[in-house]
């Protein structure tokens, strides 16, 4: 199994590990419930050097990049960031990514772990722009701090006003004598960064911010990851989103730009998007007692009419809450189900699926 | 290092059995609790159930997971502790004071094959 340069900072701190993504992995260090309201109150600092990070370079960049993201490329500034997914022919996502736009010849994607190889092979098939493809994954390490606090930690580190990063932009940050690239971005819902490195920097920085954020800081794990993303509706590959689910079914149109340039699998979302999606993620709040899990079977009456992709007790309201794929028209507000729990139908209602207002600094 | 209680049974999956008055009281160790994590939710089954040794008695929710209980013995179920509805962080604050089950055991001889604490230790150490 990998481990990432902070393997032992994991261990020496007691982390519970796990496999993910070949990765052993620190998935909680105290509790995830602490763990998970420390982020939403204060900050928690996250190990997420197992992320991927590809670089295309070249002439033609930027309409390379273009054209595999759903996002619009063509839009963007330099130092910008922008959310969005890559796609089949036929509208499955074959990843969600960032992409990180340094100048027109040079972008930064950062990608799911569990797909690192499935993408570079993609986007070097896709490749007739003349453009250089690298797979830099083993030199990057990865920390995301994040929380309401996250700024104020992170700006006793550095003279340079954080208050200049704007909201999905990056910059490279003096952070106690070591350049880091630093992005206002994050998977929790709340302010804070995500900050690049080599590894030997990643592991100085890792201590550097437990011991200045000192009380207001906690490290967290990939199972407060999950809580935490969960509650804002930011989708996870292989639960939201996969090769058998659109962005569009998913619900994530603000990601997919189909009126800008042409897309890897923009003519079928086209037509998805004009006939409607046949089924769409809702969320689900169980009425009865238990726990709604990935990959529970929904239904309405007899009838399967979808499949639960990502569910909890939320730990910010307390409410078990599920996202599910759902067939229409069962998808509407206040539409009675029943969740297959452990070979007992439990009831359930469609609700909202943002289950906790996201906290971002615009 | 987790605590393993004198005076009880164990299975290899982490329940424990204690005998007092006559009836059996099925619990979890407090191995499984610190394995699990928080507990969020505990699937008890109904009184008055028949159970089998090795049959599924009901499930534990943690945060992150869903985790069978199985029965260590076979009898009829005459006691269920509903606090643990309310209250699943019980088994993770007391793990052998909260009971999840009493039982009315059907055959005393099975206690003789479950694991003594000793023995019980070694599986945990491994």
């Amino acid at each position: 199994m990998k481990e990432t340069v902070l393997h032992k900072k994991h261990i020496a701190l007691d982390a519970k590990m796990a496999e993910f993504a070949g990765y052993d992995m620190p998935i909680v260090y105290s509790s995830i419930t602490e763990e998970h309201q420390k982020v939403r109150e204060s900050c928690g600092l996250f190990d997420v050097s197992h992320m991927g990070e590809i670089t295309i370079k070249g002439d033609e960049a930027t309409q390379c990049v273009d054209y595999l993201f759903t996002n619009d490329v063509l839009s963007m500034s330099g130092k910008e960031v922008l959310y969005g997914m890559m796609c089949y022919e036929d509208g499955g996502v074959v990843d969600d990514l960032l992409v990180y736009k340094f100048h027109n010849k040079h972008y930064l994607l950062v990608v799911n772990a569990s797909n690192v190889d499935k993408d570079f092979e993609w986007i070097t098939k896709q490749n007739t722009f003349h453009c250089t493809v690298t797979n830099e994954s083993n030199y990057y390490s990865q920390l995301a701090l994040q929380g309401p606090k996250a700024e104020g930690i992170l700006q006793k580190l550095t003279q340079f006003d954080l208050n200049l990063i704007e909201f999905f932009h990056f910059e490279n940050v003096l952070l106690d004598n070591r350049i880091y690239m630093v992005s206002r971005t994050g998977y929790t819902g709340e302010d804070g960064f995500e900050i690049y490195g080599t590894h030997q920097e990643i592991v100085a920085l890792w201590d550097k911010l437990l011991d200045i954020g000192n009380d207001d800081i906690l490290p967290v794990g990939l199972g407060a990851r999950d809580t935490l993303r969960f509650e804002v509706n930011l989708p996870l590959y292989g639960n939201e989103l996969s090769q058998s689910i659109t962005p569009l079914e998913a619900g994530y149109h603000f990601a997919v730009k189909l009126d800008a340039e042409p897309f890897i699998g923009r003519d079928v979302l086209k037509k998805q998007k004009e006939t409607k999606t046949k089924r769409r993620i809702v969320g689900l709040e169980l009425l009865d007692k238990g726990i709604i899990r990935h990959g529970y079977d929904v239904y309405h009456e007899d009838t399967l009419v979808g499949f639960v992709t990502t569910g909890y007790k939320s730990p910010s309201t307390g409410k078990t809450v599920a996202l599910a794929m759902v067939d229409r028209p069962y998808d509407k507000l206040g539409t009675k189900l029943e969740v297959n729990v452990r070979n007992k139908r439990k009831k359930v209602v469609v609700i909202k699926k943002k289950f906790y207002n996201k906290n971002y600094k615009k | 290092m987790s605590k393993i209680k004198k005076g009880y049974y164990y299975t290899n999956t982490h329940e424990w059995v204690k005998v007092e008055d006559g009836f059996a009281y099925i619990g979890i160790s407090d191995y499984a609790q610190e394995n699990l994590g928080e507990i969020v939710f505990v699937e008890l089954p109904d009184e008055e159930m028949v159970i089998e040794a090795g049959s599924e008695l009901g499930a534990i929710e943690s945060v992150k997971a869903a985790s069978d209980i199985l029965s260590p013995i076979t009898g009829t179920i005459v006691m269920v502790n509903d606090e643990l509805e309310d209250n699943p962080e019980l088994l993770n604050e007391d793990p052998y004071e909260n009971w999840i089950v009493k039982v009315d055991m059907e055959d005393n001889s099975e206690l003789s094959e479950l694991l003594s604490p000793d023995e019980y230790e070694d599986i945990c150490d491994e």
